[in-house]
C-alpha cells in the first residue's frame, strides 16, 4: 500500500478519475473500476470508440448499482412518459443531467448503433434533453432506459417535467410574430420612401395609391396576428379593472390603424402604417429580449420531481413495481441503496441509514432501527431495506406542505408592478391632452379637432415606456446570470428591489452542505494515536468514520484484530495492543456532561476517555462580510431546522437580529414568513432543501441557494450558486439601481412625448415626423437603458468575467 | 416599370419570410447551441483517421 505514492498518477481512460492501480485494464487502457471497463468494452464492440477521441476521458463513472426498471413495463407509466406513439414509432424525451461535453452528444446521437430498434436520437445540450424515436416492437422502453443506464447516462424519469414543451411553443410563436412584423415593417418603410422624400416627379399619384394599398395589405398581419396578444392582454386587464400597459398600446394601435385607413380611403394622406409596423416590431423585440430563460434550470419543481415514479413491492414473494401514486397505506415496500422513500413509513428491517439531505440539508445520514418511523423524502444509504407505509404519498409529513395555500396562490401577481402603475396615470394624461386639443380646435375647425385628438393618441403610444422595462431588466438578468444568480423572470427583479426583510435558512444555505468540519476536542492527538484511530475507522463505511479517516490524513495503518461494528452506535477493535472504541456517548457510556447537542463522536483508548470529534457547521466563506453589509439596511432572520447548538456562533454573525429560531419544522418556517407579511414586510427567503419549499413559495421572493445549480432545487423565483453567495448584497442593491434606471427612462420617454404633443396639438402631425419620432424615442430608451445598466454594473464590479 | 420592380422585390421578400418561418417551424431557433457542436463531429473522425494512417505509413 505504501508504494502508491511513488507511482505516477493513473487516470481512468473512461471517466478520468484517478485509479488505485493498473490491475483493471484492456487494450493498454487503464480503468478505475469494472463499471468503466464494461462501458468501454460495450463501446468498443459497437465501434463507437470515437467517443474517446472527441474529448479525453469523457465518461461518467459507472457505479455498479443494479437498478430495477421493471416499472417501465407498466402501460400507464409508459403512456405518461412518452410524447407520442404510433404502431411503428414511439417518441420520448429524456432529461439526462449527466450530459456534460461534446462526446456525450456524439454517443447519444449514435445510439442507433447499439440497437437497430432505435431509429433516431437528438440532443439538446442546453436543456440536457435527449429525444429518441424507437420502434417499441424491437426495443422496449425498459430496454432503452437500461441501455442508457449501462453507458452511464441514466435519464431522470419523472412525470412532472413534461410541461417544458409548451414553453417552447410560446417562444416559437413569438419568433413568428417578430418575423412577420419585421418583414412588414421593412417593406412598408420601403414603400413609404417616396412620401418621406416627396419625390413628386418620379412617383405619380397613381403609383402612390398602389403603394398605399400594398401598405394596407402588409399591415394586416401585423395588426391582427403579431399585435394580437396586446389586445388580449388589454381586454383581460380591463375586465379585471386594471389599466395595464397594454391598454394604451392597444388604444394607440387601433387609432393609428383606423385613422390611416380613413386617410388612405379619402386620399387625404399616406397614413401612418410605417410607424405602426415599427412600433409593433420594437415591442415584440423587447418581449423577445425579456424572454431570456435558463433552459437547464427548472423553477417549478415540487416534491414529485424528487420522488421515484415507482417502488418495488412484493406480490406472492416476487419483486414487482407499482407506480408511486397508486401506493396504498400499509403496503410493504423495498427501498434500495440511493432510492428515496416516497411516503412516511415504519422500518421493518433491523436497521437503516437514512440521508435526509434532500429534506433538511443535513449531510450526515441518520441511523434508524427496527420499527422506527421514517419520513418521506429520506434517501436510503447502504443495504436495501423493507418498510411499511403508514400514510399516503400526498399526506406524508413533508408532502403535506404542498397542500398549503402558498402553492396554489395566483402567480400572476404583477398587477402592481411599476409599468402598470405608471401606465394607468399615463392613459388618463394622454386622454386629457387629447381632449384638450379636441376642444381647442372644435370651435374653429372640426376636422382639425378630430385630427389633433387622434394625433395625440398616436404619438403618445407608450412604446418607449413599454420597452424600458424589458431592456433594463433583461440586461440586469443577464448580468446576474453571468455572476451565477439565475432568475426565473424579470418580474422577480422588481420584487427583489422592494425587499426589506431577509430570512435565511441555516443548514445548506448559510452553511456549506456536505462540508461539515470535524473538530477534535481534547488534548491533541499524537501521531501514533491518530494512526491507531484511523486504522480502526478505515474499516467502517459509515460516513462519520470516513470523515474521521479523511480528517486525520494518516496513510500508515496498524493491523486490527477483533474488529466489531455496532450499527448506529460505534465501532471497536484491538489495534497495536490497544483496545479502541469509537462511537456515540451512549455506546461508550460517557456521562451526560459531555453531551453537547451537536453530533459528537467519542473516542476511548484502553477504556480511557480520550476526547471527541464534533461535527461543526462550516459557514459559507464571506458570510460575515455579507451580513455586516446587510444588517444595517434589512431586517434579518435565521430559521433553522436543527437544534440550537450553533446559537452562539450565529448570534455573533447576526448581531442585531431578533429572530434566530431553532427546531423549525417546514410548517413553522412557512408560518413565520406569513407572520412577517402580515406586518407588511416584503420578505426575501433564502433556502435550499425541500423543507424550505413552503417558505420559499410563501415569501415575496424565494431564492434557492445551491452548490450545484443542476441539482434539484425546490420551486423558487431564482437560483443562486453558492459561489456567489457573498454577492447577495450587491444583487439586491443592483436590482434597486435597475428600478431607478427604469424611472429615468420613463422621464426620457415623457420628454419625447411632450415634443410629440407639440406637433400633434397643432393638428397637422405629418407621417414623417411620426415615423422619425416614434422609433427615435424607442431606440434612445433602449440604448440608454442598456448602456446605463452595463455601466453601472461595471462600476459595482458585477461584470468582470470569470 | 416601377410596379414590376416593386412586385419583384415583394416576391423576393416573401420568399425570405417563408424561409424564416420554415426555419422557426423546423426548430432551428429552439436550440442554438447543440448544432454548433454537432457540425464538428464528422470532421474530427476523418482527421483522427488520417492522422492514424499517416502515423502508420512512417
Amino acid at each position: 500500500m505504501t508504494e502508491k505514492s511513488s507511482k505516477e498518477k493513473l487516470i481512468c481512460y473512461h471517466c478520468g478519475e484517478p485509479c488505485e492501480d493498473d490491475s483493471i485494464g484492456i487494450d493498454e487502457k487503464i480503468f478505475c473500476c469494472n463499471g468503466c471497463k464494461t462501458v468501454y468494452e460495450m463501446l468498443d464492440a459497437n465501434n463507437l470508440c470515437n467517443y474517446y477521441s472527441i474529448e479525453s476521458s469523457p465518461g461518467i463513472k459507472k457505479t455498479d448499482i443494479k437498478r430495477n426498471f421493471d416499472f417501465l413495463n407498466d402501460e400507464a407509466i409508459i403512456k405518461k412518459l412518452i410524447d407520442f406513439s404510433t404502431e411503428e414509432l414511439t417518441s420520448i424525451t429524456f432529461y439526462i443531467p449527466q450530459m456534460h461535453c461534446s462526446s456525450c452528444i456524439w454517443i447519444l446521437e449514435n445510439l442507433y448503433k447499439f440497437n437497430p430498434g432505435i431509429k433516431y436520437s437528438e440532443v439538446n445540450f442546453l436543456k440536457k434533453t435527449l429525444s429518441v424515436r424507437f420502434n417499441q416492437k424491437e426495443i422496449s422502453l425498459k430496454n432503452l432506459v437500461e441501455l442508457l443506464d449501462s453507458i452511464g447516462y441514466l435519464p431522470l424519469l419523472n412525470l412532472e417535467e413534461k410541461n417544458i414543451r409548451n414553453e417552447n411553443l410560446v417562444l416559437k410563436k413569438l419568433y413568428y410574430k417578430v418575423g412577420i412584423a419585421g418583414f412588414s415593417f421593412g417593406n412598408i418603410m420601403l414603400l413609404s420612401f417616396p412620401e418621406y422624400l416627396s419625390l413628386q416627379d418620379v412617383v405619380t399619384d397613381n403609383i402612390k395609391s398602389v403603394f398605399s394599398v400594398l401598405n394596407f395589405i402588409l399591415i394586416l398581419p401585423v395588426v391582427f396576428y403579431s399585435a394580437s396578444e396586446y389586445f388580449i392582454s388589454a381586454y383581460k386587464g380591463l375586465r379585471n379593472k386594471i389599466f395595464n400597459i397594454d391598454v394604451p398600446i392597444t388604444l394607440g394601435i387601433f387609432t393609428v390603424f383606423l385613422r390611416s385607413i380613413y386617410e388612405i380611403s379619402f386620399h387625404i394622406g399616406p397614413g401612418y402604417f410605417d410607424s405602426l409596423a415599427g412600433l409593433v416590431f420594437f415591442l415584440l423585440l423587447g418581449k423577445l429580449f425579456q424572454n431570456k430563460t435558463y433552459d437547464t434550470l427548472n423553477f417549478e419543481r415540487n416534491y414529485k420531481s424528487y420522488f421515484p415514479i415507482a417502488v418495488t413491492i412484493f406480490v406472492d414473494g416476487k419483486e414487482t413495481s407499482v407506480p408511486v401514486e397508486n401506493l396504498p397505506v400499509g403496503q410493504r415496500i423495498r427501498i434500495h441503496n440511493n432510492e428515496i422513500l416516497p411516503a412516511d413509513s415504519v422500518l421493518i428491517s433491523s436497521s437503516a441509514l437514512v440521508d435526509y439531505s434532500f429534506v433538511t440539508g443535513e449531510a450526515t445520514p441518520i441511523h434508524k432501527s427496527n420499527s422506527d418511523l421514517l419520513y418521506a423524502g429520506g434517501k436510503i444509504v447502504g443495504e436495501a431495506v423493507d418498510v411499511e407505509t403508514i400514510k399516503d404519498v400526498s399526506q406524508s409529513y413533508l408532502t403535506q406542505l404542498w397542500n398549503s395555500k402558498a402553492f396554489t396562490k395566483n402567480f400572476d401577481s404583477n398587477i402592481n408592478n411599476i409599468v402598470n402603475a405608471v401606465s394607468k396615470y399615463f392613459t388618463f394624461l394622454v386622454f386629457g391632452v387629447a381632449l384638450l386639443g379636441f376642444f381647442f380646435w372644435l370651435s374653429t375647425d372640426i376636422n382639425k379637432a378630430f385630427n389633433a385628438f387622434t394625433a395625440v393618441l398616436i404619438i403618445a403610444c407608450p412604446c418607449a415606456l413599454a420597452l424600458s422595462t424589458p431592456f433594463t431588466l433583461g440586461n440586469t438578468m443577464r448580468i446576474f446570470g453571468r455572476k451565477k444568480f439565475y432568475i426565473k423572470n424579470v418580474d422577480v427583479l422588481e420584487k427583489l428591489s422592494k425587499v426589506n426583510h431577509i430570512v435565511f435558512d441555516k443548514t445548506g444555505t448559510i452553511t456549506e452542505s456536505g462540508h461539515s468540519e470535524l473538530g477534535f476536542v481534547g488534548i491533541g492527538l499524537s501521531f501514533d494515536e491518530k494512526k491507531i484511530i484511523v486504522s480502526l475507522t478505515k474499516n467502517s463505511s459509515h460516513p462519520l468514520s470516513r470523515q474521521i479517516t479523511h480528517r486525520l490524513k494518516v496513510n500508515d495503518f496498524f493491523s486490527v484484530d477483533n474488529y466489531q461494528e455496532f450499527p448506529g452506535k460505534g465501532i471497536s477493535g484491538n489495534v497495536n495492543g490497544h483496545f479502541v472504541q469509537i462511537g456515540s456517548a451512549e455506546f461508550l457510556q460517557i456521562s451526560e456532561d459531555f453531551l453537547n447537542k451537536a453530533t459528537n463522536i467519542f473516542i476511548k483508548i484502553d477504556s480511557v476517555f480520550r476526547g471527541f470529534f464534533s461535527v461543526n457547521n462550516k459557514y459559507r466563506p464571506g458570510l460575515d462580510a455579507v451580513i455586516e453589509k446587510l444588517v444595517s439596511r434589512f431586517n434579518l432572520s435565521v430559521l433553522s431546522g436543527d437544534n440550537n447548538s450553533e446559537e452562539k456562533t450565529l448570534r455573533k454573525i447576526f448581531t442585531h437580529s431578533e429572530n434566530i429560531l431553532f427546531n423549525q419544522s417546514p410548517f413553522d418556517k412557512l408560518e413565520f414568513i406569513k407572520k412577517c407579511q402580515v406586518k407588511k414586510d416584503f420578505v426575501l427567503m433564502l433556502g435550499d432543501g425541500l423543507n424550505d419549499a413552503g417558505a420559499l413559495a410563501q415569501s415575496n421572493v424565494g431564492i434557492s441557494v445551491s452548490e450545484n445549480i443542476n441539482n434539484f432545487s425546490p420551486a423558487c423565483d431564482g437560483i443562486l450558486d453558492s459561489e456567489s453567495f457573498y454577492l447577495l448584497n450587491d444583487f439586491i442593491s443592483f436590482s434597486k439601481t435597475s428600478m431607478k434606471i427604469i424611472i429615468i427612462s420613463f422621464v426620457i420617454s415623457f420628454l419625447y412625448n411632450i415634443i410629440g404633443f407639440y406637433f400633434a396639438l397643432k393638428g397637422n402631425l405629418s407621417p414623417v415626423v411620426a415615423a422619425i419620432l416614434m422609433p427615435l424615442s424607442s431606440v434612445s430608451v433602449v440604448v440608454f437603458t442598456t448602456l446605463a445598466v452595463n455601466l453601472k454594473a461595471k462600476l459595482i464590479g458585477l461584470t468582470n468575467w470569470k | 416599370m416601377i410596379l414590376i420592380l416593386i412586385g419583384a422585390s415583394l416576391i423576393v421578400a416573401v420568399g425570405f419570410l417563408i424561409a424564416y418561418l420554415w426555419a422557426v417551424k423546423s426548430g432551428q431557433f429552439s436550440d442554438k447551441h447543440t448544432p454548433a457542436i454537432r457540425i464538428l463531429f464528422e470532421d474530427k473522425l476523418k482527421i483522427s483517421k488520417q492522422n492514424q494512417e499517416n502515423i502508420n505509413e512512417y
